[in-house]
């Protein structure tokens, strides 16, 4: 029951928000904007890895997802001090 | 018996966590200002991610994946504030616009941004300057 819904209910949503911020990430005016966007593509994709982890019972791809959830992090650190120093 | 009650914990939990990351792919593309982009985008985002690993790790019959997901859900929780912070201080720096119903903008004057501090420690504050927003001065 519980895989079938988060095969069936929770994969197609999370697609669809997965999706959404590259509208945001093509035509945001800034670096931030842009930046913004990816984060949150970065924190819905480890909702996704969590997500097939749970429908096919492989615990590894949770750590896949810690994996993407650290250089979501470090890429946005960096973006932020890159943008900041770059005047 | 326990079995089910675990699975419709997880299965709500899951729920309201897919929900919440649409709300935050929505509050992405939708919102006027970077400030409020990120407003909808962190909160509502880090949410969601916690809601689904907390669903993974309360339907696992393993206390290995339970433990895995717990710490992707530390670690999302820690990292997420600091990186909304960074970024938006960047924006703020860059002199990103703001909206235009923006009512008042309390940093104004009060950031040194060639040598990025703030500059308000001590000093009398000036009074900081107010937009002209739909309920007028007197917020």
């Amino acid at each position: 029951m519980l895989q079938t819904i988060a095969l069936w209910v929770a994969l197609p949503l999370l697609s669809i928000a997965v999706a959404l911020p590259v509208i945001r990430l093509v035509r945001g005016p800034t670096l931030p904007d842009r930046v913004v966007a990816l984060d949150v593509m970065g924190t819905t994709a480890i909702a996704i890895f969590a997500t097939y982890a749970l429908i096919n019972a492989q615990p590894a791809f949770l750590d896949a997802a810690l994996v993407v959830g650290l250089i979501g992090f470090i890429g946005t650190i960096a973006f932020a001090y890159y943008a900041e120093r770059r005047l | 018996m326990i079995a089910i009650i675990q699975e419709i914990i997880s299965i709500i939990l899951m729920l309201i966590g897919v929900l919440l990351l649409m709300v935050a792919g929505i509050g992405v593309v939708r919102m006027p200002d970077i400030f409020l982009r990120m407003s909808a985008a962190s909160k509502a985002s880090s949410l969601g991610a916690g809601c689904v690993l907390l669903s993974v790790a309360v339907s696992a019959a393993n206390i290995a994946v339970t433990v895995r997901a717990l710490a992707g859900l530390l670690f999302l929780l820690l990292t997420a504030p600091v990186a909304a912070h960074m970024i938006g201080r960047a924006a703020y720096m860059i002199g990103a616009p703001l909206w235009k119903g923006t009512m008042v903008d309390e940093l104004k004057g009060h950031y040194d941004t060639r040598r990025h501090t703030l500059s308000g420690i001590g000093a009398q504050p000036s009074q900081p300057r107010r937009g002209t927003g739909p309920l007028g001065d007197n917020l």
